[in-house]
């Protein structure tokens, strides 16, 4: 079964299509996914596209927007003993004052999981209090979602971090002079999710909104879409990764995030907060919520740190290397924000794959 | 957080499916899918739970829609309205 | 197996009296059948040992410490690793290897039995290579005071005319002799302990022979092994060092499915993890077609490939042409890569 689609042939055509069909000004396309950026940048993308087109990431990592009372919060529970479970990435970004790998080596338990079901079995083999930070957008909620619907441990909690992506697009379209031409939504949000969430967007804000995959083909094919329906002057939702996405999502996975989670008010480190995109705990599952279990209530920390362009970068409104910090002060080794940390930021994988060549 | 990447259903128990990913075997859970699964279908997997159900035909499909799209522009160039 | 599968190396062992006879006698010596290249080697114990064969060239050496964790992995363990990189290490420096030495850091309480395991290891490696291992050293240190064991190795070759990393000029082309990422990967899947239906062996292989017949096919103006940092790594240090840029392309990259498999699952790219028994070589490129043949006809280059070329653009650049036509800088990887999950 083949699922990769790069040939070098197709990508031409689908070059010489979006070549004819871009306008002859600057063109904004912003995605909201770190796995977006990562296959533009690892397949050269923007080099294939005429200079005019202008692809950013917006806020679609994880570990860049959630907040720094959530990070202490891990933190603060690490240092009380309690064993820490979370994602990769998210063991490195500090919080006000450390972050999870730096409590870890000072004894702390803390452990990296690749998915909710690890965290649950480690409750399961432990008599200590076992807490899941759970992260991510609409396609990770539903594991944890899952989860808590089947009788978890009674010594295992969530942190609950979840966000929703739709919401961010539209703060993001409600920034003054964001200029944005189009997006491309997330492809596996938008399975889970499905096509229709878009529609108010499209209708409040008049903007093209289409639905890419992540083989190099599919990115192309979804950009081709997006300057069509600007050249037609015809925005919509569009599905441009049928295979992957329904127009109506996954049922079932809508209804776990259903059952479990209900939207709250969320705040976005670097952004502020944005109404109705995050995810809380309905009253019925509130046991399972490690802030109402533990005392862990810190104060809101620092959210930018000096002369940090995050906010600006995952607002796309700036690219990394217009901030004077990428690459000097701010590498991967020793990232100074949130946006060099994350594998999914836009920092950190410009510096890793080089950015854009100025070819 | 988007990466799901596509495997073969080797078998299945319950809520459990033993996928074949890139020719690693793994336990996927089934609970965050709609629909069922049998040996041979193919999942997209995020973090241990399937999240779609792919076919062979869908994704062979993907490549007759960019293929499509591809000859109907070259049609309308051929005549003159591009 | 006689009774030293029970037994375990002991602190006494290392302490330079009768223990250590019985180990070096038993466990060391009687392990490895090349231990000479001159009148006094391996057998005679002696301070040192003599090298014949020297001849009018110039003298390599080269030395490296291999502390790899697991000692066992698919593909082979930390014995082969030793004799292997050390050999490579010279002949990517055009040196016909004479010699090598060995000296192990055992930790008290080591089994005995994988100390012969990893001795019959170096064994077998010396013999494809055929560089005798002639002098020595075996320490042993307290229970966690180091993990398991350590081995150094030091080798001696001797060359007419060294070729260093640098020595690239535009219009080199540049060949890989073979996949890419074969040793790293199988040891990421080892340790990730990714249960698998491929199971991903290291490539470990001494490139003595193959390098030599390259050389004779034509004119190689550098060479690397892309080791730790893998093919990344090696190719910005050579275009660092040269000055010059190096255009690569991707889909000429000879790779093995499965690794290219567990790669894609596990998020950490082929071309940042070790390759042992690959060399880089960079040829002129009137003879570059001919040594790519003459790799190919040996069993260990079967799979080369000519994957880019020298440039005047951009020094101190890789500039990657990747599959789908685009362009991209192939980067040195930043740090030890670690498993992306999302």
């Amino acid at each position: 079964m083949k699922f990769k689609f790069k040939d070098k042939e197709r990508a031409r055509e689908l070059v010489n299509l979006i070549e004819k069909e871009v306008p002859d000004r600057r063109v904004k396309i912003v995605h909201v996914c770190g796995t977006h950026e990562v296959s533009i940048t690892e397949n050269g993308i923007r080099s294939l596209l005429p200079d005019r087109i202008d692809i950013r990431e917006g806020p679609g990592c994880p570990v860049c927007v959630t907040p720094t009372k959530d990070l202490d919060a891990a933190v603060k529970l690490a240092e009380n003993g309690v064993t820490v479970t979370a994602f990769g990435d998210m063991l490195d970004v500090p919080g006000t004052e450390k972050s999870l790998k730096e409590v870890e080596s000072e004894g702390a338990d803390v452990r990296l999981v690749y998915s909710v079901s690890e965290a649950i079995e480690i409750a399961e083999n432990t008599d200590n209090q076992v807490v899941f930070h759970s992260v991510g957008f609409e396609t990770t909620t539903p594991m944890t979602a899952a989860v808590l619907s089947q009788n978890p441990p009674e010594n295992f909690s969530i942190l609950p971090s979840n966000k929703l992506i739709p919401p961010a697009m539209r703060s993001l379209l409600e920034l003054p002079n964001n200029d944005i031409d189009g997006f491309i939504a997330p492809g596996h949000v938008s399975t889970i999710i499905g096509v229709e969430p878009y529609e108010p967007l499209v209708e409040s804000y008049e903007v093209p909104v289409v639905v890419g995959g992540f083989e190099p083909l599919d990115v192309l094919y979804a950009l081709e879409l997006i300057l069509k329906q600007i050249s037609e002057a015809d925005p919509r939702a569009e599905n441009g990764y049928e295979r992957g996405v329904d127009y109506e999502g996954n049922p079932r996975s809508q209804q776990l995030i259903d059952a479990v989670f209900r939207k709250a008010d969320s705040t976005w480190r670097g952004v502020g907060e944005i109404p109705e995109s995050g995810l809380g705990l309905k009253k019925k599952y509130k046991r399972w919520d490690a802030t109402e279990r533990f005392d862990v209530d810190p104060e809101a920390g620092e959210e930018v740190l000096p002369n940090c362009r995050c906010p600006e970068v995952i607002t796309a409104r700036a690219t990394p290397d217009e901030c004077d910090l990428f690459g000097e002060q701010c590498t991967p080794d020793s990232p100074y924000g949130p946006c060099m940390v994350g594998e999914e930021a836009m920092c950190n994988i410009w510096y890793r794959y080089g950015g854009r060549p100025k070819l | 957080m988007c990466l799901a990447i596509p495997g073969e259903v080797l078998s299945t128990e319950e809520n459990l499916a033993t996928v074949d990913v890139g020719g690693v075997e793994q336990e996927v859970r089934l609970d965050t899918l709609t629909e069922n699964v049998d040996p041979g279908d193919y999942l997209l997997v995020h973090t241990g739970f399937a999240i779609q159900k792919l076919s062979q035909e869908e994704a062979n499909e993907t490549l007759e829609i960019f293929d499509e799209l591809i000859e109907t522009n070259k049609e309308l160039e051929e005549e003159g309205e591009v | 197996m006689n009774d030293s599968a029970e037994e375990t190396v002991q602190v006494t062992h290392g302490a330079g009296g009768r223990k250590m006879d019985e180990l070096l006698g038993d466990h060391v010596l009687n392990a490895l059948s090349s231990k000479s290249a001159g009148s006094i080697g391996l057998d005679q114990l002696d301070d040192g040992a003599t090298v014949d064969g020297a001849g009018e060239g110039t003298l390599v050496l080269t030395t490296d410490s291999h502390i790899v964790d697991p000692l066992f992995f698919p593909g082979g363990d930390i014995g082969r690793l030793a004799v292997c990189g050390t050999v490579n290490d010279l002949a990517v420096m055009g040196a016909k290897p004479l010699a090598l030495t060995s000296s192990l850091i055992v930790e008290e309480g080591f089994s005995l039995a994988e100390l012969d395991r990893v001795m019959a290891a170096m064994e077998e490696a010396s013999k494809e290579a055929g560089v005798p291992i002639i002098t020595g050293d075996t320490k042993v240190m307290g229970k966690g005071d180091i993990d398991g064991l350590a081995i150094n190795t030091a080798g001696l070759g001797t060359v007419d005319e060294p070729v260093s990393d640098a020595g690239m000029n535009p219009g080199d082309k540049v060949i890989l002799t073979g996949t890419v990422g074969d040793h790293g990967m199988a040891l990421m899947q080892y340790r990730e302990g990714l249960s698998f239906k491929t199971r991903l062996e290291s490539d470990m292989a001494p490139l003595n022979g193959l390098l030599r017949e390259a050389r004779k096919a034509g004119e190689v103006t550098a060479m690397k092994d892309p080791t730790r940092g893998g093919l990344a790594a090696a190719l910005n240090e050579m275009t660092e060092k040269s000055g010059h840029g190096v255009t690569i392309d991707e889909a000429a990259i000879p790779i093995r499915e499965a690794v290219s498999g567990v790669a894609d699952l596990i998020g950490i790219s082929p071309y940042e993890v070790a390759n042992e028994g690959k060399a880089i070589l960079v040829v002129d490129p009137e003879s570059s077609a001919a040594v790519l043949d003459r790799l190919r006809e040996h069993p260990l280059g079967r799979e080369a490939g000519l994957i880019g070329e020298v440039t005047d653009e951009r020094p101190g650049k890789v500039v990657m042409e990747t599959e789908v036509g685009g362009k991209r800088f192939l980067e040195a990887p930043v740090g030890d890569p670690v498993p992306r999950i999302c």
